[in-house]
């Protein structure tokens, strides 16, 4: 059979092609697929004219547009900052009272600040920011450092034993795995600690209590002062009030005591921008925080 | 031009062949260039290789199918890089072999989760996400604190990394075992070896907070906290973008 015979029952040419008396019908591309391939073949050519296409070598074709994913995602950041800029500049330029003052910059303020604090604090504070075993309660008022809007901010930017040249450093001494402090003792500083905040007295505590002060006296004194009440400048907590951090329970207390504790909050700085440090600040203080 | 084609596939082995050739230029024009276009990848003389203990968290973390849910690629977007922090860089993943980009999120992007969180956060978020993020859906990963990691063979890992490009010294093929346990161990001798083969800047600690042992966890650990950290190349070039 040659090339171009006519199938009787279409009328189409047929290729030519055929096996056991099976013909192949020679049937054109339909125009809608042709048109598309030529239209995407088009699109293709100005396509490689107009960006970044192909490559020669040691470089490539920059196309006239001079296209540049890079160059795009720093305009977008700088426009959505320039668009920011409306209440970020005043943000930036006031002191935390005047912020404070302004009942309309604090909307914005608490509206973004409560976007960061759950992108970067939630984790570990709570999306309450009521903390978690290990992690303080930040609407307690009870503030390891000090819980004015500038001490906050310069908590979040340095961080706490996080490795930062200016981190706050603090730690409790391990008391019992130390051989400071021996078992008896550690359960009587024990009792005497968890009496200071009311807690309820576990069996014994009330004969323990004596003695527990005189240890107290001559160990925890010098960063839990003299009345348990917590050295802000040590980051060293309040013990006479009901937040716990480790847990207040005989158990944990003892573990706090035998084992020491040294509590890490990273440190902001090279992550978030002075803006975003002093929004976070005046959004934690507003959670539970003393005026500046 | 018909009839040449008639004639060629009419030749089944040279069909073939012609397949192969047309097939292959499109992988050749995509990937040869990679290759010899010297901006491709970026220039990091500050970048620092992987130490035997996060080599070896990497590779827990792809035994366990981390990348699954979680990418290490901040894509050039406004919204990735206000969350994450300065889009990805082509030479950060240089030493990934294999590398773990990817775009499906099941879980956050983790190129620089490294720092973000405390070691005591990332030892209780894997022993149960849930006891520190309410909502996550992360399965547990409990047995990484049980398991001892497996050492003796980290000396080989490097070497099979230097093969293909990485620069590990002889030093640091040899000392591996060594180095894995010391920089888990700072107060061991072993620590100050890691120190100085592999820079000060180097994290040691005791990551899975067990001391005196190296558990799966201690290296998963020292693995997330190095995402991102390996060198200031991106930090450095995304400001120069933002200042031009």
């Amino acid at each position: 059979m040659e090339l171009g015979q006519r199938d009787p029952v279409t009328g189409r040419n047929t290729t030519g092609h055929e096996w056991n008396g099976i013909e192949e019908l020679d049937t054109p591309v339909p125009r809608v697929v042709l048109f598309f391939l030529f239209a995407t073949t088009l699109f293709s050519i100005i396509y490689w004219v107009l960006m970044p296409a192909w490559p020669l070598g040691w470089s490539y074709t920059k196309g006239l547009l001079g296209f540049d994913d890079r160059a795009v995602v720093a305009k977008a950041v700088s426009d959505a900052t320039a668009e920011r800029a409306v209440w970020t500049d005043r943000v930036a330029s006031s002191d935390f009272a005047t912020i404070q003052a302004d009942p309309e910059l604090m909307r914005a303020v608490t509206q973004t600040g409560r976007t960061l604090f759950e992108d970067n604090c939630a984790v570990c504070h709570g999306v309450d920011a009521k903390g978690g075993p290990g992690y303080p309660n930040l609407a307690a008022k009870a503030w390891l450092w000090g819980g004015s809007p500038e001490v906050i901010a310069e908590t979040i930017k340095v961080g706490i034993n996080s490795g930062d040249p200016d981190s706050r450093v603090s730690q409790m001494m391990a008391f019992g795995r130390d051989g400071v402090l021996d078992r008896k003792q550690i359960s009587d500083v024990v009792a005497y600690v968890r009496s200071l905040s009311g807690a309820t007295p576990a069996a014994g505590d009330a004969d323990r209590l004596k003695a527990g002060q005189e240890v107290f006296a001559a160990n925890c004194v010098a960063c839990h002062g003299d009345d348990g009440k917590g050295k802000t400048d040590m980051g060293a907590p309040n013990l006479t009030d009901k937040n716990w951090i480790y847990g207040g329970d005989t158990q944990s207390v003892f573990n706090t005591v035998y084992a020491g504790r040294q509590g890490h909050m990273p440190h902001w700085g090279d992550r978030l921008t002075p803006v975003d440090i002093k929004v976070l600040a005046l959004y934690v203080n507003s959670l539970g925080g003393e005026a500046p | 031009m018909p009839n040449f084609h008639r004639k060629l596939e009419r030749s089944a082995i040279g069909f073939v062949v012609a397949i192969v050739v047309v097939a292959s230029i499109g992988g050749f024009v995509e990937i040869a260039p990679l290759f010899t276009i010297d901006e491709t990848v970026e220039k990091a003389p500050d970048m620092r290789v992987y130490t035997p203990l996060e080599l070896a968290g990497r590779n827990i973390y792809i035994r366990e199918g981390c990348y699954a849910c979680h990418s290490q690629m901040i894509r050039t977007l406004r919204d990735e890089v206000e969350r994450y922090g300065p889009y990805s860089l082509a030479v950060e993943s240089q030493y990934d072999h294999p590398m773990l980009w990817g775009s499906k999120r099941t879980g956050p992007d983790l190129a620089r989760v490294g720092g973000k969180y405390s070691d005591a956060w990332q030892v209780a978020h894997l022993r149960n996400p849930r006891d520190v993020v309410p909502v996550s859906v992360m399965p547990a990963y409990r047995w990484l604190e049980d398991n001892t990691l497996r050492t003796e063979d980290l000396g080989l890992h490097l070497k099979a990394m230097s093969r293909v490009g990485v620069p590990y010294t002889q030093a640091m093929i040899d000392n591996a075992p060594a180095d894995a346990y010391g920089q888990a161990n700072p107060d061991t001798d072993f620590a100050a070896g890691v120190a100085e083969r592999y820079g000060e800047a180097t994290n040691i600690r005791a990551f899975g907070g067990k001391p005196g042992q190296v558990t799966e966890m201690d290296a998963l650990v020292a693995y997330l906290q190095i995402l991102g950290k390996l060198t200031d190349a991106a930090t450095a070039s995304n400001v120069a973008a933002k200042a031009e």
